[in-house]
């Protein structure tokens, strides 16, 4: 972990257990962030200031404009199996939402389902953690706090000497290969109108679609 | 200093054969890193939390397991639910249990459910009773004006 010299940021921690909840606020304090834990999907979206009563459009949550500057979000790490709204139907608000989808979110979950993992960071999560979430997975939240820091108070020099920040602005534009310290994931680039999405795969999934496959029933002589 | 080094010892020997007899797993020494001056009781606090879910878990468990139709999605979600709490806490030989206990209902096997359950009891009894008594030492260590080794 780095110097805290920046100021605090504020992570928003979604799970219905109470014992991850008490776990998760630990480990992201430890880590100085400043932590508000909510037990459900509903309860985030409340406290991010969305409002769903608008009864035309059930899809589309509409921003209060006074009750959401109030409380300023840099990440919001969710569990994905919850009664009711899960985390990735949460995940899926935010990112619809225009005021919100620029706030990273972190999936986690107890299971490892390659599908679900695909299918989260499909939607724009950042990162899949698998339970119970350790410390050296929050010290991954970092780079990606740091892409929704304000211009005037970004801190361009890499105070973690062990992680690289590749985009400390937010913006759309070309993605490059970026080189990380976490060796179990494969990197994915999409680009998405409005957003920089980097994902990361666990080892085994094949993320690659454009290599050829040989094995198409033809026997191929060598 | 005796009585300190002693108990000390006990404590370390202690912790260390339920590592080795699977009661504990890594998880447990993740929550002990977690604990510091500014949060003394953490350990304890989780731990707590963890036996009065899984009391609340047993007895849901319990009574839908007694119904003459049983719903094994109500059942398969509370036995979810506990794997998910002693995963959180280390608690590996109730983890365990629980995976087994979740393939069962899958196959809606009432006669594994069932067996599974008294399993699961027995296990969470077993590691509550072994934990209550690591805190005890880690009392009677403090107390004696000693320290938790880390």
């Amino acid at each position: 972990m780095g110097i805290s010299t920046e100021s605090q940021f504020h992570v928003l921690a979604v799970d219905d257990s109470l014992i991850d909840r008490k776990l998760i606020e630990r480990l992201l304090k430890t880590s100085s962030y400043q932590v508000t834990t909510v037990d459900s999907g509903t309860k985030a979206l409340e406290f991010l200031g969305v409002h769903e009563d608008d009864q035309s459009n059930p899809d589309i949550p509409s921003v209060s404009p006074n009750t959401h500057q109030e409380v300023e979000v840099n990440l919001i790490i969710t569990d994905y199996c919850m009664p009711g709204m899960t985390g990735y139907d949460l995940l899926r608000k935010i990112k619809e939402s225009s005021s919100l989808r620029n706030i990273p979110v972190v999936i986690m979950s107890s299971e490892n389902v390659p599908s679900r993992i695909s299918r989260c960071l499909e939607e724009g999560a950042e990162e899949f953690f698998l339970k119970p979430v350790r410390l050296s997975d929050v010290n991954r939240l970092r780079p990606h706090i740091m892409k929704t820091k304000p211009k005037d108070q970004q801190e361009d020099k890499q105070e973690n000497k062990e992680e690289e920040l590749g985009k400390p602005e937010f913006q759309s534009r070309e993605e490059k290969e970026e080189q990380q310290q976490q060796q179990q994931h494969h990197h994915l680039q999409h680009q998405h109108s409005n957003s920089n999405k980097r994902k990361a795969l666990e080892e085994g999934l094949s993320p690659d679609r454009t290599r050829p496959r040989y094995n198409n029933g033809l026997t191929t002589v060598v | 200093m005796d009585g300190v080094a002693q108990l000390q010892k006990q404590l370390v020997d202690y912790t260390a054969s339920l590592f080795q007899e699977g009661f504990l797993d890594e998880q447990f020494n993740q929550l002990q890193q977690l604990q510091d001056e500014s949060n003394p009781d953490f350990v304890v606090e989780v731990v707590s939390l963890f036996f009065e879910d899984s009391e609340r878990l047993l007895n849901e468990l319990a009574k839908a397991l007694e119904l003459k139709t049983i719903d094994f999605r109500k059942v398969d979600a509370h036995v979810h639910q506990f794997k998910g709490s002693s995963s959180s806490i280390g608690a590996q030989r109730v983890q365990k249990v629980c995976i087994a206990f979740r393939n069962y209902c899958e196959e809606q096997n009432i006669e594994g459910c069932l067996k599974c359950l008294q399993q699961v009891k027995h296990e969470y009894s077993l590691v509550k009773s072994k934990l209550e008594t690591l805190f005890k030492i880690e009392k009677q260590l403090i107390a004696a004006g000693g320290s938790i080794p880390t």
